[in-house]
């Protein structure tokens, strides 16, 4: 019972000293904060693939009743605005290159007559496609909205339904916003970034300074210091997520559907894992550049690996699998489903045994690279 | 002035502020020097004498306040780059890339000052040959000893012929023997390219061998002249005093310390070596007060106790409150015996063993001195006894506990002060104490007791709350030996305290282990500093790994083969010993093959 007293009372003030050291630095509390807030706001704000008010150019060589109502219904979706009307086809690649617009809707002569003969009547889309994601999204728009026009067209014209027709419900974010799947994978990103510098420094830091060598002749116990050097790292990794969380639900108004108590606990064992990564690293650098330079190569795969900027299920299959051991991968699902859909912990059971896995793995590592390199 | 001198300064003033905000300080005031052509100067005094910051001026990387500089007949403040076209500046720490070998360094050096190639090679073999690193030239400069990384920092300094040469206390952390290189190096540049130097040093017996010694204290000069006029000012104040039989001569240097009739006193060969004030000594033949009933014979004064004379008449500093460390960390003994046990101690890196079958052991209330070159294993065994590095084979007890075994009990047991200052820079003094106070298992009533007494101790209430970072160095040290005590160890560990300290601040911190010991706590301490040896109970002498000689100083001294007739300081000790075991290796060698 006193051994166990002494442990913690030596852990206590272990994480009191390094949260002081981290703290008391004016330049290190704003170092520690306010990148947090820019970065979510402003990848709440810039990092979007929704198209909004998108400029296009019309050419229409119709003028017809039926080509004005299919461009009402390209504009009145707010996802457009037209830049240009033009009269020639041969102004359209000047618009394109000089990227004035994302694309051109050319509507050929006889638009109106082909229509109502029920021939197959194309409209021309140019898409300005160098950047291949804009270029999809707003193929797909259009796409929809012809689809619509065509239905309608033949309610009315007596042409009977189509055959087939979709009918879309999206779930958890009705309105298919990249800010709400952003957002919640910020909590994680940003969180585990910090978590993961923060521990690697502190262990090099300390290194560099001399003052690894005085902790070490102390009785604290090489488990006591890395447990003292973990807490006030997931401390300060979970209140920068909670920065990002209030950021999120309040300025951007994303509803948290689940609940908050098993959101923490689902961030806590993430934290965990990013610090055994962050103390191994530590405990391999030899000063704070080298800790400094492990963490930047690392940052880049496990944020590029994690499904936040493109679809795991996109990727090559041996790219899937690397995904399988980084944990940001499955704090980013986890997440998703207890901020967007409300899921229970037992739901992202999924997610939380590969993060324990991970932990087990990299602690223990990170204990024996420390005792090991002890020179 | 003359023609003749490199370096004239004229009342030179220069003051800072030493943080953002702050009050400014005065460096320097109405300092005034010259530095003989072809000669070598001294700039001596306590740390923050302004010692740097007139090297910094001369080499014209600041602009004086106020006075003038002439270096080599040109202005530094108004021609910088014309002077340090002229010159070679050596710093502190000197910038060597570690992760670059010897001779990417000098031609890195050699590239910056425009040294074209036909120079380089003559003078690359000059200098390859003087500081004999021939054989290490591919070798990174971070695996080098301290000894020869500073032979390569000078060696840097020297790839171009400069007609001035500005060290700043070029041999601290080196040891005697490539300390007498480094010197022998210079003296042969200043012989025979007719070399100016000026260099600032805590070395006495470097002082001594330049042609002018300048004291510097608190940014002004207090004396200035040949070594034999400063030398001269303590004439009929020195005596040596033979301790009673049975007693430790540092017992009678820390009675005579404390007594206000003496400038200084230091264990010297077996003997205290006393300078007693003017008013204490008799005009007569008889003893001065002090001294009176002792057995006493007057000496011929040194260099050291003249600058001493000079420094304490303008540094009050008492040396009995440093005393007062012990009394109150008096521990009740547990038993006599030996505290530290070393057997057959083994430690490899690789293929190289830095530590070769070592065995030695403490007893309780020692002081115990771990001496050698560098790169001798010296530190290697320091870190083992710290418990800081695994050995390879070999027992190791310490305060009882196997280190094997109990390294964690062992170490409730030991204090531990390193070379480089190795507190946390941003929190302050008492923040700092809470912190390893806390980590020693001290808390609450026990633990404000203990903070509130080493405070007193050390001196350290007025820096209560400033950050330990912005500590002067003397604070810095006294707050790192408060740190180590605060749990009132059997064991100090001590590496290398006084490196890079003024006589003063050691005289002050020897006064404090004395004390220390007194009440019942073991010392162990590396140094530089050999004549700190005599403080010692018992010294160990390694080199290449290897225990050359063990024993009391008074062993040491014959082992290195003293004679009534002929006697030897440590210094002259050490390196007699260390040259007989290196001579006798090569033999061995020679005949092997």
């Amino acid at each position: 019972m006193n051994a166990l007293l002494a442990f913690l009372l030596r852990v206590a003030n272990l994480c009191r000293k390094e949260l002081k050291v981290i703290l008391k630095d004016p330049a290190g509390r704003i170092v520690l904060f306010a990148p947090v807030l820019v970065q979510s706001l402003m990848f709440g704000y810039a990092a979007t693939l929704d198209l909004r008010e998108a400029p296009y150019a019309l050419l229409d060589a119709d003028h017809g009743q039926a080509a004005v109502r299919l461009v009402a219904r390209i504009e009145s979706s707010g996802v457009f605005r037209r830049v240009a009307t033009l009269r020639n086809e041969h102004d359209i690649a000047p618009l394109v290159d000089a990227g004035d617009v994302l694309f051109v809707v050319a509507i050929p002569p006889r638009f109106e007559q082909r229509l109502a003969a029920g021939e197959a009547t194309p409209v021309q889309l140019i898409l300005d496609a160098r950047n291949s994601v804009t270029a999809g999204t707003a193929a797909g728009y259009l796409g929809q909205i012809v689809a619509r026009f065509n239905a309608d067209w033949r309610a009315e014209h007596g042409g009977g339904g189509m055959p087939l027709t979709l009918d879309v419900r999206s779930w958890y974010n009705p309105n298919l916003e990249t800010r709400w799947f952003m957002m919640t994978s910020m909590i994680a990103v940003l969180s585990m970034l910090q978590t993961l510098m923060l521990t690697a420094l502190s262990v090099a830091r300390e290194r560099e300074q001399g003052t690894f060598d005085q902790l070490l002749v102390t009785p604290c116990t090489p488990a006591e210091i890395m447990i003292g050097k973990s807490i006030p790292s997931i401390l300060v990794g979970l209140t920068q997520a909670s920065l990002v969380l209030l950021i999120a639900t309040y300025w951007f108004g994303i509803p948290l559907a689940g609940s908050l108590i098993e959101l923490y606990v689902a961030l806590c064992i993430f934290m965990v894992a990013c610090v055994g990564i962050g103390l191994a690293i530590s405990a391999m650098a030899a000063n704070m550049q080298q800790a400094m330079l492990y963490t930047f190569v690392l940052m880049m795969p496990l944020v590029l690996l994690s499904g936040m900027t493109t679809p795991i299920a996109n990727m090559p299959v041996p790219m899937q699998w690397l995904t399988r051991i980084n944990p940001t991968r499955y704090a980013i699902d986890m997440v998703h489903r207890v901020y967007l859909e409300g899921a229970g912990l037992g739901t992202v059971l999924g997610d939380i045994l590969p993060l324990l896995a991970i932990a087990v793995v990299t602690l223990p590592l990170a204990a024996w690279l420390f005792r090991n390199r002890l020179v | 002035m003359s023609d003749t001198d490199a370096l004239v300064a004229r009342g030179i003033g220069k003051s800072f502020a030493a943080a953002k905000g702050s009050p400014e300080v005065l460096a320097l005031d109405e300092v005034s020097i010259e530095v003989g052509t072809g000669a070598i100067s001294a700039l001596v005094g306590p740390d923050g004498a302004g010692k740097t910051t007139l090297l910094r001026l001369a080499a014209g990387l600041m602009v004086a306040d106020a006075g003038t500089m002439i270096v080599l007949g040109i202005d530094p403040a108004r021609d910088p780059q014309a002077v340090q076209d002229r010159i070679s500046y050596m710093p502190q720490r000197f910038g060597l890339y570690d992760d670059l070998s010897v001779q990417e360094n000098l031609d890195l050096y050699a590239d910056l000052h425009g040294v074209s190639r036909e120079a380089r090679r003559t003078r690359y073999t000059r200098l390859m040959e003087m500081t004999d690193l021939g054989r290490f030239t591919a070798r990174p400069a971070g695996k080098l000893s301290g000894g020869m990384k500073q032979k390569l920092g000078l060696a840097c300094t020297l790839v171009r012929s400069p007609e001035l040469l500005l060290l700043d206390e070029p041999t601290v952390g080196v040891d005697p023997l490539s300390r007498r290189e480094l010197w022998d190096i210079v003296e042969q540049l200043v012989r025979e390219e007719n070399l100016s130097v000026l260099v600032s040093t805590s070395y006495m017996d470097e002082a001594a061998r330049c042609a002018r010694v300048t004291i510097l204290h608190e940014g002004r000069v207090l004396a200035a002249g040949t070594p034999e006029s400063i030398r001269g000012t303590a004439a009929g104040l020195c005596f040596a005093v033979t301790p009673p039989a049975g007693q430790a001569a540092r017992h009678v240097q820390a009675a005579l310390l404390d007594d206000c009739g003496i400038v200084d006193a230091v264990p010297r060969g077996g003997r205290v070596r006393v300078v007693c004030t003017k008013e204490a000594t008799a005009r007569d033949d008889s003893l001065p007060a002090p001294l009176a009933g002792k057995d006493a014979a007057a000496v011929e004064p040194s260099l050291e106790d003249g600058v001493m004379l000079a420094l304490r008449a303008k540094v009050h500093r008492d040396f009995a409150t440093a005393a007062a460390v012990g009394t109150s960390t008096a521990r009740p003994p547990k038993g006599d015996g030996k505290v530290i046990e070393v057997t057959d101690l083994v430690r490899r890196f690789g293929d190289f063993t830095a530590v070769d079958r070592t065995s030695f052991s403490v007893d309780r209330g020692e002081i115990f001195g771990l001496l050698g070159p560098n790169g001798a294993g010296k530190t290697t065994t320091f870190r083992m006894l710290c418990g800081l590095l695994p050995a390879s084979s070999g027992s190791l007890r310490v305060a009882g506990y196997d280190l094997r075994r109990a390294r964690a009990r062992a170490r409730q047991e030991i204090g531990y002060v390193s070379q480089k200052f190795a507190l946390y820079g941003n929190l302050s003094v008492d923040e700092n104490l809470t912190f390893f106070g806390g980590a020693y298992g001290l808390h609450g009533a026990r633990l404000r007791d203990r903070m509130a007494s080493v405070k007193a101790q050390f001196d350290l209430d007025a820096a209560a709350r400033t950050p330990a970072g912005q500590l002067p160095g003397g604070f810095r040290q006294r707050l790192a030996m408060a740190a180590a005590l605060l749990h009132e160890p059997e064991i100090l560990f001590l590496d290398e305290p006084t490196s890079g300290a003024d006589p003063l601040a050691r005289r002050e911190f020897w006064r404090r282990i004395t004390a220390l010991a007194e009440g019942g706590t073991t010392a162990v301490v590396t140094t530089h500093f050999m004549e700190e040896a005599e403080y010692c109970d018992r010294v160990v002498i390694q080199d290449e790994g290897k225990v050359l000689a063990l024993g009391t100083p008074a062993d040491i001294r014959r082992q290195a083969g003293e004679r009534p007739q002929a006697q030897l300081d440590m210094e002259q000790a050490f390196i007699a010993i260390v040259q007989q075991h290196r001579k006798a290796e090569r033999g061995s060698g020679q005949a092997a093959a």
